[in-house]
Protein backbone atom coordinates (compact mmCIF):
# COMPACT_ATOMS: atom_id res chain seq x y z
CA UNK A 1 0.00 0.00 0.00
CA UNK A 2 1.46 3.39 -0.97
CA UNK A 3 -0.01 7.03 0.87
CA UNK A 4 0.22 9.84 -1.93
CA UNK A 5 1.89 12.69 -1.05
CA UNK A 6 0.82 15.82 -3.27
CA UNK A 7 3.54 18.39 -3.13
CA UNK A 8 2.68 22.26 -5.50
CA UNK A 9 4.74 23.91 -7.69
CA UNK A 10 5.59 27.19 -8.85
CA UNK A 11 7.44 27.20 -12.55
CA UNK A 12 8.81 23.99 -12.38
CA UNK A 13 9.91 24.40 -8.86
CA UNK A 14 8.29 22.63 -5.40
CA UNK A 15 7.52 24.78 -3.42
CA UNK A 16 8.47 25.56 -0.08
CA UNK A 17 6.11 23.62 1.87
CA UNK A 18 6.32 20.77 -0.39
CA UNK A 19 9.31 18.90 1.79
CA UNK A 20 6.63 19.44 5.16
CA UNK A 21 4.35 17.11 3.48
CA UNK A 22 6.61 14.91 2.64
CA UNK A 23 8.06 14.52 6.10
CA UNK A 24 4.93 14.18 7.33
CA UNK A 25 3.63 11.73 4.47
CA UNK A 26 7.04 9.66 5.11
CA UNK A 27 6.22 9.45 8.88
CA UNK A 28 3.17 8.58 8.10
CA UNK A 29 3.77 5.93 6.00
CA UNK A 30 6.15 4.57 8.82
CA UNK A 31 3.64 4.60 10.99
CA UNK A 32 1.47 2.63 8.58
CA UNK A 33 4.10 0.93 7.39
CA UNK A 34 3.21 1.87 4.05
CA UNK A 35 5.53 3.50 1.10
CA UNK A 36 5.49 7.09 -0.28
CA UNK A 37 4.41 8.15 -3.17
CA UNK A 38 4.84 12.01 -3.94
CA UNK A 39 3.09 13.38 -7.03
CA UNK A 40 4.11 16.34 -8.74
CA UNK A 41 3.10 18.53 -11.71
CA UNK A 42 5.63 19.40 -13.91
CA UNK A 43 8.70 19.82 -12.18
CA UNK A 44 12.03 20.23 -13.56
CA UNK A 45 14.10 18.28 -10.95
CA UNK A 46 11.58 15.84 -9.32
CA UNK A 47 14.31 14.50 -7.31
CA UNK A 48 14.18 16.82 -5.04
CA UNK A 49 11.90 14.90 -3.49
CA UNK A 50 14.23 12.19 -2.39
CA UNK A 51 15.73 14.40 0.66
CA UNK A 52 12.83 13.80 3.02
CA UNK A 53 12.18 9.84 1.75
CA UNK A 54 10.11 9.14 -0.76
CA UNK A 55 10.15 5.70 -2.31
CA UNK A 56 8.14 6.29 -5.70
CA UNK A 57 8.15 9.91 -7.59
CA UNK A 58 5.20 10.78 -10.01
CA UNK A 59 5.73 13.82 -12.13
CA UNK A 60 2.83 14.42 -14.52
CA UNK A 61 3.87 16.27 -17.28
CA UNK A 62 0.89 18.03 -18.48
CA UNK A 63 -0.38 21.70 -20.32
CA UNK A 64 -3.70 22.14 -18.57
CA UNK A 65 -1.59 21.40 -14.86
CA UNK A 66 0.70 24.38 -15.54
CA UNK A 67 -1.56 27.16 -14.42
CA UNK A 68 -3.46 25.98 -10.96
CA UNK A 69 -7.39 25.10 -11.17
CA UNK A 70 -9.13 23.55 -8.51
CA UNK A 71 -11.06 20.58 -9.86
CA UNK A 72 -8.56 19.86 -13.03
CA UNK A 73 -5.81 19.22 -10.23
CA UNK A 74 -8.21 17.36 -8.01
CA UNK A 75 -9.34 15.07 -11.00
CA UNK A 76 -5.34 14.72 -11.77
CA UNK A 77 -4.79 13.48 -8.06
CA UNK A 78 -7.81 11.50 -7.77
CA UNK A 79 -6.73 9.47 -11.13
CA UNK A 80 -3.68 8.79 -9.91
CA UNK A 81 -4.40 8.00 -6.30
CA UNK A 82 -6.76 5.50 -8.06
CA UNK A 83 -3.72 4.16 -10.28
CA UNK A 84 -1.74 2.84 -7.27
CA UNK A 85 -4.25 1.93 -5.36
CA UNK A 86 -3.78 4.24 -2.39
CA UNK A 87 -6.26 4.90 0.15
CA UNK A 88 -4.27 7.73 2.28
CA UNK A 89 -3.51 11.25 0.70
CA UNK A 90 -1.74 14.13 2.27
CA UNK A 91 -1.87 17.68 1.20
CA UNK A 92 -0.35 21.03 2.65
CA UNK A 93 -1.89 23.98 3.87
CA UNK A 94 -1.69 26.59 0.87
CA UNK A 95 -4.80 28.08 -0.01
CA UNK A 96 -4.58 25.87 -3.08
CA UNK A 97 -4.50 23.08 -1.38
CA UNK A 98 -7.29 24.18 0.64
CA UNK A 99 -9.37 25.12 -2.35
CA UNK A 100 -8.56 21.80 -4.47
CA UNK A 101 -9.10 19.05 -1.58
CA UNK A 102 -12.81 18.77 -1.01
CA UNK A 103 -13.16 18.76 -4.62
CA UNK A 104 -10.88 15.74 -4.27
CA UNK A 105 -12.96 14.43 -1.23
CA UNK A 106 -15.75 13.94 -3.21
CA UNK A 107 -13.75 12.01 -6.32
CA UNK A 108 -11.68 10.02 -4.42
CA UNK A 109 -14.94 9.39 -1.90
CA UNK A 110 -12.73 10.21 0.97
CA UNK A 111 -13.24 11.28 4.36
CA UNK A 112 -10.79 15.04 4.79
CA UNK A 113 -9.84 16.76 7.53
CA UNK A 114 -8.12 20.29 6.89
CA UNK A 115 -5.55 22.00 9.33
CA UNK A 116 -4.38 18.69 10.96
CA UNK A 117 -1.27 19.46 13.39
CA UNK A 118 0.04 15.62 14.30
CA UNK A 119 0.75 12.89 13.41
CA UNK A 120 -2.46 9.82 14.07
CA UNK A 121 -2.96 9.65 17.36
CA UNK A 122 -4.81 6.31 17.31
CA UNK A 123 -4.63 3.95 14.20
CA UNK A 124 -8.32 2.45 14.36
CA UNK A 125 -10.00 4.29 14.43
CA UNK A 126 -8.28 6.71 12.74
CA UNK A 127 -7.27 10.19 14.52
CA UNK A 128 -5.39 12.86 14.37
CA UNK A 129 -5.35 16.17 16.05
CA UNK A 130 -6.79 19.15 14.18
CA UNK A 131 -6.39 23.30 14.83
CA UNK A 132 -9.89 24.68 15.51
CA UNK A 133 -12.05 28.04 16.75
CA UNK A 134 -9.14 30.33 14.98
CA UNK A 135 -5.93 28.64 16.31
CA UNK A 136 -7.77 28.89 20.14
CA UNK A 137 -8.23 24.92 20.30
CA UNK A 138 -7.45 21.42 19.41
CA UNK A 139 -10.00 19.04 18.61
CA UNK A 140 -9.86 15.02 17.82
CA UNK A 141 -11.23 14.00 15.11
CA UNK A 142 -11.54 10.42 13.64
CA UNK A 143 -11.71 9.80 9.97
CA UNK A 144 -14.03 7.18 9.48
CA UNK A 145 -14.11 6.40 6.07
CA UNK A 146 -12.39 3.74 4.27
CA UNK A 147 -9.89 6.55 1.93
CA UNK A 148 -9.11 9.24 3.66
CA UNK A 149 -7.50 13.11 2.99
CA UNK A 150 -5.54 14.78 5.10
CA UNK A 151 -4.46 18.51 4.69
CA UNK A 152 -2.00 19.20 7.38
CA UNK A 153 -1.66 22.69 8.57
CA UNK A 154 1.17 24.80 7.24
CA UNK A 155 4.65 24.76 9.99
CA UNK A 156 2.99 22.18 12.10
CA UNK A 157 5.38 19.25 11.47
CA UNK A 158 8.92 20.65 10.25
CA UNK A 159 11.05 18.64 7.89
CA UNK A 160 12.93 15.58 8.23
CA UNK A 161 15.88 15.30 5.84
CA UNK A 162 15.98 11.32 4.61
CA UNK A 163 17.63 10.59 2.43
CA UNK A 164 16.39 8.06 -0.33
CA UNK A 165 16.96 6.62 -3.93
CA UNK A 166 13.26 6.52 -5.54
CA UNK A 167 11.93 5.49 -8.91
CA UNK A 168 10.73 8.78 -10.76
CA UNK A 169 7.77 7.98 -13.43
CA UNK A 170 7.69 10.78 -15.81
CA UNK A 171 4.27 10.54 -17.30
CA UNK A 172 1.16 12.40 -19.12
CA UNK A 173 -2.22 11.90 -18.29
CA UNK A 174 -5.55 12.77 -19.79
CA UNK A 175 -7.63 15.38 -17.59
CA UNK A 176 -11.42 16.10 -17.73
CA UNK A 177 -11.56 20.02 -17.80
CA UNK A 178 -13.67 22.37 -15.96
CA UNK A 179 -15.95 25.30 -17.68
CA UNK A 180 -14.30 27.71 -14.93
CA UNK A 181 -11.67 29.98 -17.04
CA UNK A 182 -8.71 31.63 -15.79
CA UNK A 183 -8.42 34.73 -17.62
CA UNK A 184 -5.85 36.69 -15.58
CA UNK A 185 -3.22 36.48 -12.70
CA UNK A 186 -1.47 39.46 -11.63
CA UNK A 187 0.97 38.88 -8.98
CA UNK A 188 1.98 41.87 -6.72
CA UNK A 189 5.17 43.09 -7.85
CA UNK A 190 8.44 41.92 -6.92
CA UNK A 191 6.77 41.33 -2.92
CA UNK A 192 7.09 38.35 -1.13
CA UNK A 193 3.43 36.81 -0.07
CA UNK A 194 2.29 36.45 3.36
CA UNK A 195 2.20 32.35 2.80
CA UNK A 196 5.85 31.97 1.53
CA UNK A 197 7.62 34.57 3.91
CA UNK A 198 9.61 32.99 6.64
CA UNK A 199 9.44 36.68 8.19
CA UNK A 200 6.24 38.42 8.50
CA UNK A 201 6.86 42.22 9.84
CA UNK A 202 3.23 43.44 10.78
CA UNK A 203 2.19 46.90 11.68
CA UNK A 204 -0.78 48.47 13.14
CA UNK A 205 -2.92 51.91 14.22
CA UNK A 206 0.08 52.42 16.56
CA UNK A 207 2.40 53.58 13.40
CA UNK A 208 -0.54 56.87 12.92
CA UNK A 209 -0.56 57.05 9.05
CA UNK A 210 0.19 55.35 5.87
CA UNK A 211 3.16 58.02 5.15
CA UNK A 212 5.18 56.45 8.21
CA UNK A 213 5.04 52.39 5.70
CA UNK A 214 8.87 53.72 5.23
CA UNK A 215 10.30 52.50 8.42
CA UNK A 216 8.03 48.99 8.09
CA UNK A 217 8.99 48.26 4.44
CA UNK A 218 12.65 49.55 5.33
CA UNK A 219 12.57 46.39 7.93
CA UNK A 220 10.94 43.88 5.65
CA UNK A 221 13.70 44.73 3.38
CA UNK A 222 16.61 43.88 5.33
CA UNK A 223 14.98 40.68 6.73
CA UNK A 224 13.42 39.52 3.73
CA UNK A 225 10.40 39.52 4.68
CA UNK A 226 6.46 40.03 3.65
CA UNK A 227 4.68 43.23 5.51
CA UNK A 228 1.07 42.61 6.54
CA UNK A 229 -0.99 44.83 8.59
CA UNK A 230 -3.62 44.96 11.38
CA UNK A 231 -7.68 45.05 10.01
CA UNK A 232 -8.27 48.70 10.81
CA UNK A 233 -5.31 49.78 8.83
CA UNK A 234 -6.76 48.06 5.73
CA UNK A 235 -10.25 49.50 6.49
CA UNK A 236 -8.75 52.82 6.72
CA UNK A 237 -7.40 52.29 3.27
CA UNK A 238 -3.37 52.85 4.84
CA UNK A 239 -2.50 49.34 3.09
CA UNK A 240 -4.21 47.01 0.52
CA UNK A 241 -6.47 44.29 1.92
CA UNK A 242 -3.84 41.74 0.52
CA UNK A 243 -1.80 42.52 3.91
CA UNK A 244 -5.00 42.18 6.59
CA UNK A 245 -4.29 39.60 8.88
CA UNK A 246 -5.95 37.95 11.66
CA UNK A 247 -9.34 35.94 11.82
CA UNK A 248 -11.21 37.79 9.20
CA UNK A 249 -8.35 38.19 7.46
CA UNK A 250 -5.19 36.31 6.23
CA UNK A 251 -3.56 33.41 8.54
CA UNK A 252 -0.30 33.74 9.29
CA UNK A 253 1.95 31.01 10.65
CA UNK A 254 5.72 31.69 9.68
CA UNK A 255 8.73 31.34 11.70
CA UNK A 256 9.11 34.86 12.75
CA UNK A 257 6.03 37.39 13.63
CA UNK A 258 6.75 40.76 14.51
CA UNK A 259 3.75 43.03 15.59
CA UNK A 260 4.61 46.67 15.71
CA UNK A 261 2.38 49.23 17.07
CA UNK A 262 -0.32 46.48 16.97
CA UNK A 263 -2.41 45.92 20.26
CA UNK A 264 -2.98 42.56 20.13
CA UNK A 265 -6.91 42.21 19.84
CA UNK A 266 -8.54 38.70 20.54
CA UNK A 267 -8.94 38.33 16.95
CA UNK A 268 -5.92 39.77 15.64
CA UNK A 269 -4.37 37.05 17.79
CA UNK A 270 -6.50 34.06 16.56
CA UNK A 271 -5.08 34.51 13.03
CA UNK A 272 -1.22 34.83 14.01
CA UNK A 273 -1.04 32.82 16.98
CA UNK A 274 0.06 29.44 14.96
CA UNK A 275 3.77 31.51 14.16
CA UNK A 276 6.71 29.97 16.01
CA UNK A 277 8.14 33.04 17.04
CA UNK A 278 5.82 36.20 18.10
CA UNK A 279 8.55 39.74 18.73
CA UNK A 280 5.91 42.47 20.14
CA UNK A 281 7.51 46.36 20.06
CA UNK A 282 4.73 49.06 22.24
CA UNK A 283 4.29 51.79 23.52
CA UNK A 284 1.97 50.37 26.19
CA UNK A 285 2.88 47.93 28.55
CA UNK A 286 -0.57 46.71 28.87
CA UNK A 287 -0.85 45.91 25.08
CA UNK A 288 -2.23 42.51 25.29
CA UNK A 289 -0.21 41.11 23.01
CA UNK A 290 2.99 41.63 25.16
CA UNK A 291 1.27 38.59 27.08
CA UNK A 292 0.69 36.05 23.54
CA UNK A 293 4.37 36.91 23.01
CA UNK A 294 7.90 35.45 22.92
CA UNK A 295 9.86 38.99 23.05
CA UNK A 296 9.06 42.39 24.01
CA UNK A 297 10.19 45.69 23.21
CA UNK A 298 8.55 48.39 25.16
CA UNK A 299 9.28 50.94 23.01
CA UNK A 300 8.50 54.22 20.54
CA UNK A 301 7.98 52.24 16.93
CA UNK A 302 9.49 55.78 15.21
CA UNK A 303 12.80 54.92 17.83
CA UNK A 304 12.94 51.47 18.19
CA UNK A 305 12.42 49.92 14.31
CA UNK A 306 14.79 52.78 12.37
CA UNK A 307 17.65 51.66 15.11
CA UNK A 308 16.56 47.89 14.97
CA UNK A 309 17.12 47.57 11.10
CA UNK A 310 20.16 50.02 11.25
CA UNK A 311 21.60 47.08 13.51
CA UNK A 312 20.02 44.30 11.07
CA UNK A 313 21.76 45.83 8.08
CA UNK A 314 25.26 45.88 9.79
CA UNK A 315 24.67 41.99 11.01
CA UNK A 316 23.53 41.16 7.51
CA UNK A 317 26.53 43.25 5.75
CA UNK A 318 28.84 41.27 8.62
CA UNK A 319 27.45 37.67 8.41
CA UNK A 320 26.92 37.64 4.03
CA UNK B 1 -31.70 35.33 -10.88
CA UNK B 2 -32.43 32.94 -7.93
CA UNK B 3 -29.58 33.66 -4.79
CA UNK B 4 -28.87 31.40 -2.28
CA UNK B 5 -26.80 32.18 0.86
CA UNK B 6 -25.22 29.66 3.09
CA UNK B 7 -25.08 31.01 6.80
CA UNK B 8 -22.99 29.27 9.90
CA UNK B 9 -23.92 30.53 12.97
CA UNK B 10 -21.07 30.79 14.93
CA UNK B 11 -19.83 32.15 18.23
CA UNK B 12 -18.55 35.60 17.91
CA UNK B 13 -15.32 36.86 17.85
CA UNK B 14 -14.60 38.16 21.53
CA UNK B 15 -16.01 34.75 22.93
CA UNK B 16 -14.28 33.10 25.37
CA UNK B 17 -13.48 29.18 23.84
CA UNK B 18 -14.43 26.44 26.97
CA UNK B 19 -15.35 22.94 26.12
CA UNK B 20 -17.30 20.72 29.11
CA UNK B 21 -18.89 17.55 29.22
CA UNK B 22 -15.37 16.05 29.77
CA UNK B 23 -14.32 18.55 26.63
CA UNK B 24 -16.15 16.63 24.28
CA UNK B 25 -18.68 19.61 23.87
CA UNK B 26 -18.40 23.26 23.53
CA UNK B 27 -19.42 25.57 26.35
CA UNK B 28 -22.05 27.32 25.10
CA UNK B 29 -22.84 29.23 28.26
CA UNK B 30 -22.29 33.45 27.76
CA UNK B 31 -21.32 32.98 24.33
CA UNK B 32 -23.28 35.50 21.76
CA UNK B 33 -23.71 33.43 18.08
CA UNK B 34 -23.19 35.28 14.94
CA UNK B 35 -23.39 35.31 11.39
CA UNK B 36 -20.17 33.87 10.24
CA UNK B 37 -18.28 37.18 9.46
CA UNK B 38 -17.37 35.55 5.56
CA UNK B 39 -21.00 35.09 4.90
CA UNK B 40 -21.55 38.38 6.25
CA UNK B 41 -20.05 40.10 3.53
CA UNK B 42 -21.40 37.71 1.05
CA UNK B 43 -24.78 38.51 2.30
CA UNK B 44 -24.59 42.11 1.66
CA UNK B 45 -23.32 41.08 -2.15
CA UNK B 46 -26.32 39.05 -2.59
CA UNK B 47 -28.51 42.32 -1.41
CA UNK B 48 -27.02 44.79 -3.95
CA UNK B 49 -27.49 42.51 -7.18
CA UNK B 50 -31.42 42.18 -5.50
CA UNK B 51 -31.63 45.71 -5.06
CA UNK B 52 -30.23 46.17 -8.80
CA UNK B 53 -32.53 43.44 -10.53
CA UNK B 54 -34.87 42.08 -8.09
CA UNK B 55 -33.42 38.94 -7.34
CA UNK B 56 -34.53 36.34 -5.06
CA UNK B 57 -32.72 35.36 -1.97
CA UNK B 58 -32.84 32.46 0.50
CA UNK B 59 -30.75 31.34 2.81
CA UNK B 60 -30.10 28.15 4.47
CA UNK B 61 -28.69 26.65 7.67
CA UNK B 62 -27.89 23.70 8.88
CA UNK B 63 -28.28 23.67 12.54
CA UNK B 64 -30.92 23.31 15.59
CA UNK B 65 -33.65 25.97 16.43
CA UNK B 66 -31.16 28.18 18.64
CA UNK B 67 -29.62 29.55 15.30
CA UNK B 68 -33.36 30.71 14.78
CA UNK B 69 -32.53 34.28 15.93
CA UNK B 70 -29.21 34.57 13.51
CA UNK B 71 -31.39 33.96 10.34
CA UNK B 72 -34.19 36.35 11.22
CA UNK B 73 -31.38 39.02 11.38
CA UNK B 74 -30.31 37.61 8.61
CA UNK B 75 -34.30 37.94 7.08
CA UNK B 76 -33.86 41.40 8.64
CA UNK B 77 -31.04 42.44 6.52
CA UNK B 78 -33.32 41.61 3.45
CA UNK B 79 -32.90 38.04 2.33
CA UNK B 80 -36.72 36.71 1.71
CA UNK B 81 -36.81 33.28 2.67
CA UNK B 82 -34.93 31.25 5.14
CA UNK B 83 -34.47 27.61 5.59
CA UNK B 84 -33.06 25.35 8.30
CA UNK B 85 -32.20 22.14 8.15
CA UNK B 86 -33.25 20.57 11.74
CA UNK B 87 -29.46 19.26 12.94
CA UNK B 88 -26.31 20.26 14.86
CA UNK B 89 -23.83 19.87 12.66
CA UNK B 90 -21.03 17.52 13.02
CA UNK B 91 -19.14 17.20 9.79
CA UNK B 92 -18.46 19.09 7.04
CA UNK B 93 -19.63 16.13 4.90
CA UNK B 94 -23.04 16.17 6.09
CA UNK B 95 -24.15 19.61 6.42
CA UNK B 96 -22.25 20.20 2.32
CA UNK B 97 -24.41 17.19 1.42
CA UNK B 98 -27.88 18.05 2.99
CA UNK B 99 -27.49 21.60 1.58
CA UNK B 100 -26.62 20.21 -1.59
CA UNK B 101 -29.72 17.99 -1.31
CA UNK B 102 -31.77 21.52 -1.33
CA UNK B 103 -30.14 22.88 -4.35
CA UNK B 104 -30.63 19.85 -6.46
CA UNK B 105 -34.13 20.40 -5.49
CA UNK B 106 -34.20 23.96 -6.25
CA UNK B 107 -32.91 25.88 -9.59
CA UNK B 108 -30.75 28.70 -7.92
CA UNK B 109 -27.97 30.62 -10.28
CA UNK B 110 -25.74 31.89 -7.90
CA UNK B 111 -25.10 30.28 -4.38
CA UNK B 112 -23.02 31.70 -1.68
CA UNK B 113 -21.55 30.95 1.09
CA UNK B 114 -17.97 32.10 3.16
CA UNK B 115 -14.37 30.52 1.96
CA UNK B 116 -13.74 29.91 5.84
CA UNK B 117 -16.27 29.50 9.19
CA UNK B 118 -14.49 30.83 12.44
CA UNK B 119 -15.55 27.84 14.29
CA UNK B 120 -15.19 24.69 12.20
CA UNK B 121 -12.21 26.68 10.02
CA UNK B 122 -12.99 23.87 7.35
CA UNK B 123 -12.89 25.68 4.38
CA UNK B 124 -14.89 22.90 2.84
CA UNK B 125 -18.46 22.92 2.72
CA UNK B 126 -18.53 25.28 -0.28
CA UNK B 127 -15.86 23.07 -2.18
CA UNK B 128 -18.08 20.11 -1.23
CA UNK B 129 -21.18 21.35 -2.23
CA UNK B 130 -19.22 22.51 -5.83
CA UNK B 131 -18.43 19.44 -6.14
CA UNK B 132 -21.43 17.25 -4.97
CA UNK B 133 -23.89 19.34 -7.13
CA UNK B 134 -21.31 19.73 -10.26
CA UNK B 135 -21.30 23.08 -10.15
CA UNK B 136 -18.31 25.31 -10.33
CA UNK B 137 -16.62 26.70 -7.50
CA UNK B 138 -14.49 29.69 -6.66
CA UNK B 139 -13.52 30.66 -3.20
CA UNK B 140 -11.37 33.67 -1.85
CA UNK B 141 -13.16 35.36 -3.99
CA UNK B 142 -13.19 39.10 -3.91
CA UNK B 143 -14.79 40.62 -7.05
CA UNK B 144 -17.96 39.23 -8.51
CA UNK B 145 -19.94 40.60 -11.94
CA UNK B 146 -22.88 38.69 -13.20
CA UNK B 147 -24.12 39.92 -16.78
CA UNK B 148 -26.76 37.97 -19.09
CA UNK B 149 -25.70 34.44 -17.46
CA UNK B 150 -22.05 35.65 -17.52
CA UNK B 151 -19.85 35.68 -14.56
CA UNK B 152 -16.58 37.72 -13.93
CA UNK B 153 -14.57 36.91 -10.93
CA UNK B 154 -11.41 37.34 -8.78
CA UNK B 155 -9.76 35.09 -6.35
CA UNK B 156 -7.21 36.21 -3.80
CA UNK B 157 -4.82 33.83 -4.16
CA UNK B 158 -1.28 33.84 -2.41
CA UNK B 159 1.04 37.13 -4.02
CA UNK B 160 -1.69 38.16 -5.97
CA UNK B 161 -5.71 38.51 -7.47
CA UNK B 162 -6.38 35.58 -10.43
CA UNK B 163 -9.14 36.78 -12.79
CA UNK B 164 -11.62 34.45 -14.01
CA UNK B 165 -14.68 34.00 -15.80
CA UNK B 166 -18.03 31.06 -16.44
CA UNK B 167 -21.27 31.32 -17.07
CA UNK B 168 -23.86 30.79 -14.16
CA UNK B 169 -24.31 28.83 -12.15
CA UNK B 170 -21.57 29.48 -9.61
CA UNK B 171 -20.87 28.83 -5.91
CA UNK B 172 -18.89 31.48 -4.53
CA UNK B 173 -16.23 31.72 -1.55
CA UNK B 174 -16.79 34.83 -0.08
CA UNK B 175 -14.86 36.99 2.15
CA UNK B 176 -13.54 40.91 3.08
CA UNK B 177 -12.84 42.61 -0.05
CA UNK B 178 -16.27 41.37 -1.78
CA UNK B 179 -17.95 44.16 -0.14
CA UNK B 180 -16.11 46.24 2.34
CA UNK B 181 -16.56 46.11 6.16
CA UNK B 182 -18.26 49.86 5.78
CA UNK B 183 -20.74 48.24 3.53
CA UNK B 184 -21.92 45.57 5.69
CA UNK B 185 -25.92 45.88 5.59
CA UNK B 186 -27.41 46.76 9.42
CA UNK B 187 -30.80 45.64 9.30
CA UNK B 188 -33.17 48.44 10.39
CA UNK B 189 -36.40 49.09 12.13
CA UNK B 190 -38.51 48.26 8.98
CA UNK B 191 -36.75 45.47 8.18
CA UNK B 192 -37.28 43.56 11.61
CA UNK B 193 -40.53 44.09 11.29
CA UNK B 194 -41.26 42.35 7.73
CA UNK B 195 -38.37 39.59 9.12
CA UNK B 196 -40.79 38.15 11.33
CA UNK B 197 -43.66 37.61 9.11
CA UNK B 198 -40.93 36.14 6.76
CA UNK B 199 -41.24 32.09 5.77
CA UNK B 200 -38.46 30.34 7.86
CA UNK B 201 -39.12 26.37 6.74
CA UNK B 202 -37.79 23.42 8.84
CA UNK B 203 -36.50 20.92 7.08
CA UNK B 204 -36.02 17.28 9.09
CA UNK B 205 -32.53 16.09 7.34
CA UNK B 206 -31.89 12.56 5.33
CA UNK B 207 -29.99 9.98 7.24
CA UNK B 208 -26.63 8.94 5.86
CA UNK B 209 -23.33 8.30 7.24
CA UNK B 210 -21.00 10.96 8.53
CA UNK B 211 -17.23 10.83 6.86
CA UNK B 212 -15.68 12.26 10.62
CA UNK B 213 -16.65 12.82 14.03
CA UNK B 214 -15.20 15.16 16.49
CA UNK B 215 -14.54 13.34 19.81
CA UNK B 216 -13.27 15.47 21.85
CA UNK B 217 -11.20 19.07 22.22
CA UNK B 218 -8.43 20.18 24.13
CA UNK B 219 -6.90 24.26 24.52
CA UNK B 220 -2.95 25.27 23.34
CA UNK B 221 -0.83 25.27 26.35
CA UNK B 222 -0.51 28.31 28.34
CA UNK B 223 2.43 30.39 26.76
CA UNK B 224 5.75 30.80 28.84
CA UNK B 225 6.72 34.10 30.12
CA UNK B 226 7.37 37.29 27.19
CA UNK B 227 11.13 37.96 27.34
CA UNK B 228 11.24 41.60 27.42
CA UNK B 229 14.25 43.03 25.41
CA UNK B 230 15.76 46.63 26.70
CA UNK B 231 15.02 49.44 23.68
CA UNK B 232 18.56 50.60 24.66
CA UNK B 233 20.16 47.26 23.91
CA UNK B 234 18.53 45.82 20.11
CA UNK B 235 21.75 44.23 19.93
CA UNK B 236 20.74 41.43 22.09
CA UNK B 237 17.50 40.62 20.15
CA UNK B 238 20.40 40.36 17.09
CA UNK B 239 22.23 37.56 19.25
CA UNK B 240 19.00 35.79 20.54
CA UNK B 241 17.68 36.03 16.59
CA UNK B 242 20.64 34.41 15.17
CA UNK B 243 22.18 32.02 17.89
CA UNK B 244 19.34 31.18 19.97
CA UNK B 245 16.33 31.12 17.33
CA UNK B 246 18.46 30.13 14.20
CA UNK B 247 16.05 33.01 12.09
CA UNK B 248 18.44 35.05 10.85
C1 LIG C 1 -15.75 40.51 13.84
C2 LIG C 1 -14.38 41.13 14.00
C3 LIG C 1 -13.32 40.60 13.29
C4 LIG C 1 -12.04 41.16 13.40
N1 LIG C 1 -11.02 40.61 12.68
C5 LIG C 1 -9.77 41.16 12.80
C6 LIG C 1 -8.68 40.61 12.07
O1 LIG C 1 -8.81 39.65 11.30
N2 LIG C 1 -7.47 41.20 12.21
C7 LIG C 1 -7.25 42.28 13.03
O2 LIG C 1 -6.11 42.76 13.10
N3 LIG C 1 -8.27 42.81 13.72
C8 LIG C 1 -9.52 42.29 13.62
N4 LIG C 1 -10.55 42.87 14.30
C9 LIG C 1 -10.30 44.16 15.00
C10 LIG C 1 -9.69 44.02 16.37
O3 LIG C 1 -10.72 43.82 17.32
C11 LIG C 1 -8.89 45.28 16.74
O4 LIG C 1 -9.75 46.40 16.68
C12 LIG C 1 -7.70 45.55 15.85
O5 LIG C 1 -6.91 44.39 15.70
C13 LIG C 1 -6.85 46.66 16.43
O6 LIG C 1 -5.87 47.04 15.49
P1 LIG C 1 -4.51 47.70 16.00
O7 LIG C 1 -3.85 46.83 16.97
O8 LIG C 1 -3.76 48.10 14.78
O9 LIG C 1 -5.01 49.09 16.65
P2 LIG C 1 -5.15 49.49 18.15
O10 LIG C 1 -5.93 48.52 18.94
O11 LIG C 1 -5.59 50.91 18.13
O12 LIG C 1 -3.68 49.41 18.73
C14 LIG C 1 -2.64 50.27 18.41
C15 LIG C 1 -1.46 49.89 19.29
O13 LIG C 1 -0.34 50.66 18.92
C16 LIG C 1 0.36 51.04 20.10
N5 LIG C 1 1.13 52.23 19.77
C17 LIG C 1 0.69 53.52 19.65
N6 LIG C 1 1.70 54.34 19.31
C18 LIG C 1 2.79 53.55 19.19
C19 LIG C 1 4.14 53.83 18.85
N7 LIG C 1 4.56 55.07 18.55
N8 LIG C 1 5.00 52.80 18.85
C20 LIG C 1 4.60 51.53 19.14
N9 LIG C 1 3.35 51.23 19.47
C21 LIG C 1 2.45 52.23 19.50
C22 LIG C 1 -0.71 51.23 21.13
O14 LIG C 1 -0.16 51.08 22.44
C23 LIG C 1 -1.70 50.11 20.78
O15 LIG C 1 -1.39 48.94 21.50
C24 LIG C 1 -11.83 42.30 14.23
C25 LIG C 1 -12.90 42.82 14.97
C26 LIG C 1 -14.16 42.26 14.87
C27 LIG C 1 -15.28 42.83 15.69
N1 LIG D 1 -24.01 24.48 9.38
C1 LIG D 1 -23.96 25.22 8.27
N2 LIG D 1 -25.09 25.69 7.70
C2 LIG D 1 -25.04 26.44 6.57
N3 LIG D 1 -23.91 26.80 5.97
C3 LIG D 1 -22.74 26.38 6.49
C4 LIG D 1 -22.70 25.56 7.65
N4 LIG D 1 -21.40 25.29 7.93
C5 LIG D 1 -20.68 25.92 6.98
N5 LIG D 1 -21.48 26.57 6.11
C6 LIG D 1 -21.07 27.41 4.97
O1 LIG D 1 -19.79 26.99 4.51
C7 LIG D 1 -18.83 28.04 4.70
C8 LIG D 1 -17.48 27.45 5.03
O2 LIG D 1 -17.56 26.72 6.24
P1 LIG D 1 -16.43 25.69 6.70
O3 LIG D 1 -16.33 24.65 5.66
O4 LIG D 1 -16.91 25.18 8.02
O5 LIG D 1 -15.17 26.50 6.84
C9 LIG D 1 -19.43 28.93 5.76
O6 LIG D 1 -18.91 30.24 5.67
C10 LIG D 1 -20.92 28.85 5.42
O7 LIG D 1 -21.24 29.71 4.34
Amino acid sequence: MSILAFVESNEGKMKKNSFEVISYARALANNLSNELTVLCFNVDNANGASTYGADKIINIRNKDLIEFKARDYADAINQVANKINSKIIVLGGSSNSKYLAPSLAIKFDAGYLSNVVSLPIKLDPFIVKRSTFSNKAFSENSINTDRKIIGLSTNSFGTNERKSNPEIIEQDISIKKTKLKVDSVEMFENKISIADADIVVSAGRGLKGPEHWGIIEELAKTLGAATACSKPVSDLGWRPHSEHVGQTGKPVSTNLYIAIGISGAIQHLAGVSSSKIKLVINTDPEAPFFKAADYGILGDAFDVVPRLNEKLKAFKAENN
Amino acid sequence: MRILVCISCVPDTTSKINFINDNKEFSKDGVQYVINPNDEFGLTRAMWIKEKDGSSIDIINVGTQSNEPILRKALAIGADKAYRINEDPKDSFRVAKLISNHILKNDYDLIIAGRESIDYNGCMVPGLIGEITNIDFLTNCVNLEIEDSKVKASREIEGGIEKVSCDLPIIIGSQKGLVEESDLKIPNMRGIMQARQKPLEVIEPESFSSHTSTLKYSKPEEKGDVRMINPENLDELIEILHKEEKII
